[in-house]
């Protein structure tokens, strides 16, 4: 450890060497290079975190230089990976650096965040937000958040010590002409600096045990009222069962399901009786099932899919609506001929109903 | 009743803060404070995942609504 240049945080009260040799110690995964990357990766390389690993396929461009602070107008054409770790090299020679001169996908997310103690999610779209937390979750590894629009950001900590998920607030994908990104929306240049510098200091508290760590909360930044906030969420256990990341992360060729509302399901079950595959565990099918449903756990879903009457439509069920979705699409391709349904929120909003 | 917006919320309100005005029917839940927003502005219709605080808690559909409860609406944001 180097004394002198660590001196203001090893003679600071409450961090100290100990948490100075954590950081020397720590590997910390960086994901994108941009706004938020660039805040993340020059404070945790300059406050001495051991080994930084840096995932982008991006060169830069002119209009990244108002907010990708790291960046010359030289480094404009070049690999972001490339550039910036020639700049971080200069700023700390003894920082372990390593450059992945890629996207981060479905088929090497896996193998690159095993390598790693933390991760920070410092990418601009849904699809790779969706395959950090799925891979996070599998490998069982804290991640950083960080995302923004215009003037306003979000952080949080995720997976955390038994803590929340991404998908715990926003458990679907949004679709790809929901929400529009910087480069559709615009951003003024500071605001991803702000953001990312909590990332920073999020991923220090991770790596030290220092502080309370911002996890089950989500903090909200407005740029131009000044205004913080947290905002309190908890864990939903369906969500960290995980064996596998998704088949699909992109935004465009999602596998469609059918689905019901609640309330047409429920006049056409009254009507008729319909053959209703609820995918909940038994302890919720114990606690309150409807009449002439057929129980079977998601998990047993593939080996018991001969129980599903294939010449008459399917509808799912669980208690939220989501493990219905994932029950049909697990069954799509042993049952392609099938009208498989999905019954719209589940128990949930079925009993909202009643 | 005020809710506070955020991210595209904001944008397609075209305000930090909507008001519900005496008139209005006035949403007793969660689910039908959604509702009410896409009637009065059907594009909220297009977000598939929407998050609702009620007094600093993330709040599932099924949350009753009263007289004075902080609300604000969280949707997602990919910025970065």
């Amino acid at each position: 450890m180097q004394e002198e240049r660590y001196n203001r945080q090893l003679i600071l009260k409450d961090f100290g060497p100990e948490a100075q040799q954590k950081l020397t110690d720590a590997r910390v995964l960086v994901v994108g290079a941009g706004g938020l990357g660039v805040p993340v990766l020059t404070y945790l390389n300059a406050m001495g975190v051991g080994t930084l690993g840096i995932v982008d396929n991006d060169v830069v461009a002119l209009s990244n230089l108002h907010r990708q602070v790291l960046y010359k107008e030289s480094d404009v054409g070049i690999l972001k990976v490339k550039a910036a770790i020639r700049t971080l090299y200069s700023q700390n020679k003894t920082t372990h650096f390593q450059g992945y001169e890629t996207f981060l996908t479905k088929e090497n997310a896996v193998e690159i965040i095993a390598d790693y103690d933390v991760v920070i999610d410092a990418t601009d779209n849904f699809p790779t937000r969706y395959l950090i937390n799925d891979a996070c979750v599998l490998l069982n590894k804290p991640f950083v958040y960080g995302a923004l629009h215009g003037f306003e950001g979000q952080v949080s900590v995720f997976n955390y010590q038994d803590g929340p998920t991404y998908r715990c607030l926003y458990p679907t994908m949004p679709k790809a002409d929901e929400v529009p990104n910087c480069n559709e929306h615009g951003v003024l240049g500071i605001v991803p600096g702000i953001v990312g510098n909590f990332q920073a200091l999020e991923a220090v508290k991770i790596l030290t045990g220092v502080g309370q760590v911002l996890s089950g909360k989500l903090l909200l930044f407005d740029g131009l009222g000044v205004v913080f906030q947290k905002i309190k969420f908890s864990r939903n256990p369906e969500n960290v069962v995980r064996t596998a990341l998704e088949t699909n992360y992109d935004f465009d060729c999602e596998i469609p399901i059918q689905s019901i509302s609640p309330t047409d399901f429920m006049v056409l079950n009254e009507k008729k009786k319909l053959q209703i595959i609820d995918v909940r565990t038994l302890a919720e099918y114990e606690k309150g099932h409807l009449a002439d449903s057929l129980h079977i756990p998601l998990q047993e879903l593939s080996a018991r899919s001969t129980e599903i009457n294939k010449e008459i439509p399917a509808y799912f069920l669980c208690q939220s609506g989501l493990r219905s979705q994932k029950a049909i699409a697990s069954l799509q391709a042993l049952m392609p001929t099938s009208q498989l349904i999905d019954v719209s929120g589940g128990m949930n909003q079925l009993q909202l109903l009643r | 009743m005020e809710v506070l917006l955020f991210g595209i919320a904001k944008d397609i309100v075209g305000k930090t803060l909507y008001s519900l005005d005496d008139g209005m029917d006035w949403p007793n839940s969660v689910l039908e404070l959604k509702q009410h927003m896409v009637e009065q502005f059907p594009e909220f219709g297009k977000l598939s995942s929407l998050a609702i605080a009620v007094n600093s808690e993330y709040a599932a559909d099924d949350v009753s609504l009263k007289q004075g409860d902080e609300i604000a609406i969280i949707p997602p944001v990919s910025g970065g």
